[in-house]
């Protein structure tokens, strides 16, 4: 294999967690809410997968418990805003301070362990063609399945009925309940699959990307992917970009060093975060962009008068 | 059934005061809960964890000791998320603040005077008002939201000081250990009494907190801050600039943040060093909170997260449990927090009834 | 005490003792109501009488605490708005529940039940709006549209339904009389086809003109049950408001001092995609004159008010002149120490902030104006407390304000007594010139009158004062001068006793241009 092929191939690992996790929190906040918890919720989903996978010996279960806590992490985060309107900001933190140090319980007698490597599942024919054949068609099924859910959240966000429901209510949630829309059902099954999104993506941190489990592995992925949703202005397709972007700038600093280029790892590792504030000036600037592309509703209580 | 929530007409005195007591105790049986579940008998575990550390003067010195960036941090973070300025960054502002006051015992390591000390505060104060200008200007002048901008620069920073310590900074002395030179003497915070470790750097956050408290409640400008945090429209009615609060809020938390770093390194740990804060800056956001983002409120609040510590160190040397037991209570007590705040704006109802479809007319 | 309607056969739709609570705050109380097939039906009453809410439980957003509804003699419980709608009820809020970001026909389709392709339902609106005299364009953004276009897309949402009974909360406060006419036409044939209409409002003239009966509430009680037009204004107002509510008086001073609030070719451009610019405003207004700005919603006046406040300054200094000095430049607390006081449109979370208390909202206002009386220790800024409560007391003694306690947060004042406060606040300072935007926006008569008869009273006392409203009513009532806004631009003003309601509303189409021609959809 070229250099080419396996530089991309650790592109495409790197952005992997990135777009789910970006992904799922797109679909919750287009209803209007702001869940900063993203980052607990990705690493309770890697440690949860890892010991999964180290209980039972297969990392596809661990994949589905990563995605399970993922969720059902996230409906704290529900109850808390939905039902009781507590402040979304302080609440989301809450819930990243809450999953840092549970996950470093769960994962804690696994740690430094080597784990069940996910394997990956090749697509016949396709996998074939040449040079983006392996590159694509021989992934883990993660991959595959980030690919098939930022398409899916496309197609539902703008050719279904339901998705229509879920850009009226981040439009505005008054309106919405007052033409009968379930506004709170409708948010909580939206950061449910939010956490369940990001819960995967921290499956693909400690089962593909390490795969150990090391604790705060998330190494601030979580905020990373809310910047990267106010990238895509709040569009599918381009969270798959701005993932990848990311990720090619986020795996540079292994190949810099490959390369033998002079300049110290703390700074290559601190490109990731520095993109991501220049990529927030850039996208946010311009104000009346930014107002016509957020979500009106994002991030202000509702409670329904009856 | 349903739970149902029917605003006050007046937010709820009585919830005020009692919201954060009504965490704690929740807090403690959630974390008894969490001990039994490990396995460990739970009165014994909570009993180390919260009554022992206040047993004994050593340990209420490490108390103070942990307590006292924490009320600095928190006093300032509550002053900025009462103007509705989220400085989510105040870890990095702690660590900007710990290597700006660290460059004159360090570089010039040689110069020895009784200003040193004083310079070296104030040098931890303007690197962390500089730091924190950093997202206060994005915020201002481009419309970017501080919350991402000012965490982001936490990885940056933890990022410099490792590279600062291993390389440009490394004490030539330390046998390749990535560490600066020990500070001098007069670098020193001194101790407030000899029955222990707490420094000078515990009064200057009593102090701060007071002054801000005294702010807040008695002059105008924090009758500006809390307008401001409450309606924009209404802050630029009453002549009042939010653009101004930024730099101001956001100046002002990253200063005391960076305080509370030049503090801890100097007495504390008496040199810099790759990891200079257990999350200082993150559990501040808790105590600024659970001190219901009062400066009064934050000095018992910082006091009781400082105990959590002290706590989870006991705990993990009485009965083996994990340092990360530190950690989930803290994230569960800001959770309860955040719950019982609820009940301060609103009464909460449960709502048995389910909705019939009979004729009859509208009982609900 | 319902009649039994003039046809005489049993209702469409009936309402027995239905009572609404919201803790120990009775909203409707024991309401008795009768609507016919083919009977447009008014709903009068005063803000806060009770109407929306009544409304609101007949469409299934609010369930009744007790009570019942009958709907072709069967007593129904209507749970949501969709239930409502397949009984065959529609109703077309006063505030629009319209999404910004998403095109007509999909605002459409949402209240629409499912099952109806997205294609199907832009067709259907389209037809439909043009056959009712309501043409819509349904891929137009809603963010693009002017207020009367967005309540047609109320209207043809709630028709596409095939409703028998259509409700319509206050339509006319938001169309220029022109539009409103063409309102009165669509439900001209609204009835021809059968259907019933409840028409809200507290608009004597319009009632009288289209409505066959009418039920009026007053604190949430059945006052009244009439045929408006046997009545006159004066008997439907005493069953509105109880009293003979004082008319103001605003006899005019014959003499005219000095221009004390001047605006010379102000412009300034719109702040966000979806506010007006204002273009070369001009206007003059002298001591003890009443200049009145008429204008139906969305035409600028918000804008007008910031831009003469000083909350957003513009940079052409002589824009702006008070007491003859350029304050064009300049922010709100330097006009403020120039002698103008300023009560703006809304009054949770722009005059007052509904979280804090009264004495609060009293230094909200007046912090720099009164800094020597208010503050202490210079620099410092010490808040005089026990000052700054004698000053708010006497404001709320002097306004009549009801309020519970001392000092009560602002926000658990009823709109009207918050409103007398909030302008009692900066008549207390005895201002040269006052600039008012919607005084009595969602006041009750009582306060409403109260606040009126202060503005002229203090033109009187030879203070220049600027009131942008809505309500033509109160317009004539306190004017001396009347001019109108539109699309950002103002007409010439005239003096109040030569100004109709049919000028006024030429005045209001004719700077726009296309308001004239009822094809054009929108000018965009």
């Amino acid at each position: 294999m070229g250099m080419l092929e396996a530089i991309l191939l650790t592109v495409i690992t790197a952005a992997t967690p990135l777009v789910l996790a970006s992904i799922g929190e797109l679909v919750t906040e287009r209803t209007g809410v702001l869940n900063l918890g993203v980052e607990g919720m990705m690493v309770m989903g890697a440690a949860l997968a890892f010991s999964a996978t180290q209980l039972t010996g297969s990392p596809y279960l661990g994949i589905l418990a990563g995605i399970a806590g993922g969720a059902l992490f996230s409906l704290l985060f529900g109850f808390l805003t939905l039902t009781l309107v507590a402040n979304q900001v302080a609440t989301g933190l809450a819930l990243t301070i809450l999953g840092l140090g549970v996950s470093g319980q769960i994962g804690e007698p696994y740690a430094g362990m080597s784990g069940a490597k996910l394997q990956p599942i090749e697509i016949p024919l396709l996998a074939e063609i040449p040079f983006i054949g392996p590159l694509l068609f021989r992934q883990d099924i993660i991959f595959y399945l980030s690919i098939a859910i930022v398409a899916g959240v496309n197609w539902f966000l703008f050719r279904t009925r339901a998705g229509l429901k879920v850009r009226a209510i981040g439009d505005n949630h008054a309106s919405a309940h007052a033409l009968g829309i379930h506004v709170i059902r409708t948010r909580y099954l939206a950061v449910m699959f939010g956490g369940a999104c990001a819960g995967l993506a921290g499956a693909q941190l400690s089962l593909v990307y390490t795969p150990q489990w090391v604790e705060n592995m998330s190494a601030g992925r979580g905020w990373i992917a809310l910047a990267l949703v106010v990238f895509a202005s709040w569009r599918p397709w381009r969270v798959l970009l701005g993932g990848y972007l990311f990720g090619a700038v986020s795996i540079s600093q292994l190949h810099a060093q490959a390369f033998g280029i002079g300049i110290p790892s703390q700074f290559l590792s601190a490109l990731p975060y520095a993109a991501t504030v220049v990529v927030l000036i850039l996208i946010s600037h311009n104000r009346r962009t930014t107002l016509i592309n957020t979500p009106a509703s994002l991030g202000k209580p509702f409670v329904p008068d009856r | 059934m349903r739970i149902e929530l029917e605003k006050r007409a007046n937010p709820s005195r009585l919830f005020s005061f009692l919201s954060p007591f009504l965490a704690l105790l929740l807090t403690v049986v959630a974390g008894g809960i969490m001990f039994a579940l490990i396995g460990k008998d739970p009165v014994s575990a909570l009993y180390s964890f919260f009554v022992e550390p206040v047993l004994d003067i050593w340990s209420l010195h490490e108390i103070a000791i942990k307590a006292a960036p924490l009320i600095l941090i928190g006093a300032g973070l509550s002053i900025c998320y009462r103007s509705n300025n989220w400085n989510i960054g105040a870890e990095g502002q702690f660590i900007a603040g710990a290597i700006a006051g660290s460059i004159v015992p360090v570089v010039f390591h040689d110069w020895h005077s009784p200003l040193v000390l004083p310079l070296m505060l104030v040098f931890g104060m303007i690197g962390g008002a500089l730091y924190a200008a950093v997202p206060a200007f994005l915020k201002a002048h481009m419309n970017t939201n501080e919350i991402l901008t000012s965490l982001m620069l936490v990885y940056i920073a933890q990022l410099f000081l490792d590279w600062l310590v291993r390389g440009p900074w490394r004490s030539p002395d330390a046998y390749n250990f990535p560490v600066t030179r020990d500070f001098a003497p007069e670098a020193i915070l001194p101790e407030l009494v000899s029955s222990g470790r707490a420094n000078l750097g515990f009064l200057l956050a009593i102090v701060a907190a007071v002054a801000l408290w005294i702010m807040m409640r008695y002059t105008l400008k924090g009758f500006e801050i809390t307008v401001l945090g409450q309606s924009e429209r209404a802050g630029r009615f009453a002549g009042f600039s939010s653009k101004r609060m930024i730099w101001f809020s956001l100046l002002l938390s990253g200063a005391l943040a960076g305080l509370a770093g030049i503090s801890e390194v100097s007495g504390v740990i008496g040199k810099l060093q790759p990891i200079i804060s257990p999350g200082y800056g993150f559990t501040a956001i808790i105590v600024a909170f659970l001190g219901r983002l009062s400066p009064l409120g934050v000095i018992a609040a910082g006091l009781f997260l400082a105990l959590t510590y002290v706590g989870g160190e006991a705990v993990q040397l009485t009965l083996s449990v994990s340092d990360k037991a530190t950690r989930v209570f803290q994230g569960l007590l800001l959770f309860f927090v955040l719950s019982c705040d609820t009940l301060i704006q609103y009464k909460i109802r449960l709502v048995f009834s389910r909705l019939t479809r009979s004729s009859e007319g509208g009982a609900q | 005490m319902s009649d039994v309607g003039a046809s005489g056969g049993s209702p469409l739709l009936a309402v027995r003792s239905l009572t609404k609570l919201f803790g120990s705050f009775a909203a409707c109380n024991g309401i008795d109501l009768d609507i016919q097939p083919g009977e447009t039906h008014a709903l009068l009453g005063e803000n806060g009488a009770g109407k929306s809410t009544l409304v609101k439980m007949l469409f299934g957003v609010l369930a009744p605490t007790s009570g019942e509804i009958l709907w072709k003699g069967e007593p129904v419980r209507i749970a949501s708005p969709g239930a409502a709608r397949r009984l065959g009820i529609g109703m077309v809020f006063q505030h629009f529940s319209l999404f910004e970001a998403l095109t007509v026909a999909e605002n459409i389709a949402l209240s629409l039940p499912p099952g109806i392709s997205l294609s199907r339902v832009a067709d259907e609106a389209a037809t439909l709006s043009r056959a009712y005299g309501l043409p819509l364009d349904p891929k137009a953004h809603v963010a693009d549209l002017s207020v009367g276009e967005r309540q047609r897309i109320e209207i043809v949402r709630a028709l596409l339904q095939n409703p028998e009974l259509i409700i319509l909360d206050e339509p006319t406060s938001v169309l220029t009389p022109q539009e409103a006419d063409r309102l009165f036409e669509t439900l001209a044939k609204l009835k021809a086809e059968g259907r019933s209409v409840l028409y809200i409002s507290h608009r004597l003239e319009e009632v009288q003109r289209i409505c066959d009966r009418a039920t009026v509430l007053r604190h949430g009680k059945v006052t009244g049950a009439c045929d408006p037009r046997r009545e006159t204004p004066a008997s439907l107002a005493r069953m509105m408001v109880g009293s003979d509510v004082a008319a103001v008086s605003a006899a005019g001073t014959a003499v005219k001092g000095d221009v004390l609030l001047e605006a010379n070719h102000l412009n300034a451009a719109a702040r966000t995609p979806f506010a007006v610019s204002l273009k070369d405003i001009c206007l003059k207004v002298r001591a003890g004159e009443v200049l009145a700005i008429a204008g139906v919603a969305g035409n600028g006046q918000g804008e007008l008010f910031d831009a003469l406040s000083g909350e957003f300054p513009v940079s052409d200094a002589r824009a702006v002149s008070i007491r003859g000095k350029a304050a064009g430049n300049l922010g709100i607390t330097a006009r403020r120490l120039m002698g103008a006081g300023f009560v703006p449109e809304e009054r949770h979370g722009h005059a007052a902030v509904p979280a804090l208390p009264l004495s609060d909202n009293l230094v909200l206002a007046r912090n720099q104006s009164d800094r020597k009386t208010f503050l202490a220790g210079g620099i410092l800024g010490i808040i005089r407390n026990a000052v700054v409560r004698i000053a708010s007391r006497r404001i709320s003694e002097a306004m009549d304000v009801r309020k519970s306690g001392e000092d009560p947060a602002a926000g658990s004042l009823s709109g009207g007594n918050l409103q007398k406060y909030i302008v009692g606040r900066e008549l207390d300072r005895q201002p040269a010139v006052l600039i008012v935007n919607q005084p009595t926006w969602g006041v009750d008569a009582g306060a409403a009158s109260r606040i009126r008869q202060a503005l002229v009273d203090l033109a009187k006392a030879g203070s220049a004062v600027l009131v942008i409203s809505q309500d033509l009513d109160e317009i004539f009532e306190v004017a001396t001068e009347i001019a109108v806004i539109s699309d950002g631009r103002l007409s010439n003003a005239y003096p109040a006793q030569d100004m109709t309601r049919e000028k006024i509303g030429l005045l209001m189409g004719g700077m726009h241009g296309n308001e004239t021609n009822p094809e054009a959809a929108h000018a965009h």
